[in-house]
């Protein structure tokens, strides 16, 4: 066997394991953030947080992806920041979960919501993970898409019509369902080597998720 | 309209500032799709419309 062919071997094998582990880190931090994020959605509920501590948070977390994020998503600091941006988004949840709590089965509704997300996650992730598909193709249409669904919710704000609102959270729904599959090819193909802004990704796809599910089924509901 | 209302709508439009550099990006420098990629996308997606749909048929029972 020739040199080339063993140092190209060597290539695939080192392309290999670096992606593994991108992927293995990326899915113990999403692990422990969703963990800390749904422990500091548990204490928002119990201190009864206000709408406005709500947006405060949003806005947080926003200033966090947006301006600190980069310039630490390849050092130590950037763990630390992820920590603080899900735990922001977490407990900015307090004030909608109160709201379906108060419902006579509210419990359940986001229960079946959480583990909905959890289904749909591990479902399309393993799918991912399982063809090996290369969903790069997916980028122009899914932001693209992504606007369109936040401009949708920005006029959903001023206009207040329950159709508008329910086909926005089932467009949600499918979009970052997309992004999930977009994400874990990403890492897959090694369009993705770090692995904070991996996690972050996929962490906002999950959140999104959950939280239009929940509308959803509140709808249902009702 | 509510301040709150106001503030939501101000945490949208800002996203899609935050958004915008990415979308551009990804609209220009995205791989085109080959024969069969739309299929392998649009199968788990039908899914997941199944099942959400499922879900809020449990719910709404």
């Amino acid at each position: 066997m020739s040199d080339s062919q063993y140092s190209s071997r060597d290539i695939a094998r080192e392309s290999a394991l670096s992606t593994n582990k991108v992927l293995r880190n990326t899915y113990a931090l999403l692990s422990v953030t969703l963990i800390f994020s749904a422990i500091m959605a548990m204490v928002s509920t119990m201190v009864n947080t206000g709408y406005g501590v709500s947006l405060a948070c949003s806005f947080g977390a926003l200033a966090l992806i947006w301006f600190v994020l980069p310039r630490t998503a390849n050092s130590g600091a950037g763990i630390a920041v992820v920590f603080a941006f899900t735990g922001l988004l977490g407990f900015g949840l307090g004030p909608l979960l109160n709201h379906y709590l108060s419902l006579a089965n509210g419990g359940e509704l986001i229960a079946t919501a959480m583990g909905g997300t959890a289904i749909i996650f591990l479902g399309l992730s393993g799918y991912a993970l399982t063809t090996q598909r290369d969903f790069s193709f997916l980028g122009g249409f899914l932001f693209a898409g992504l606007i369109v669904v936040l401009l949708a919710a920005v006029a959903g704000i001023f206009l207040q019509m329950p159709g508008l609102f329910l086909a926005i959270n089932a467009a949600v729904i499918l979009l970052f369902s997309g992004f999930i599959l977009f994400d874990t090819s990403r890492i897959i193909n090694g369009g993705e080597t770090n692995y904070v802004l991996a996690t972050t990704g996929i962490f906002l796809s999950i959140y999104n998720i959950f939280i239009s599910l929940l509308h959803l089924l509140g709808f249902a509901n009702d | 309209m509510s301040g709150l209302d106001i503030g939501y709508a101000l945490l949208v439009v800002a996203l899609i500032i935050f958004i915008f550099p990415a979308a551009k990006y990804w609209l220009k420098n995205s791989p085109k799709a080959e024969k069969g990629d739309w299929t392998a996308f649009l199968f788990p997606i039908a899914l997941v419309i199944a099942f959400v749909g499922f879900l809020m048929m449990m719910v709404g029972r």
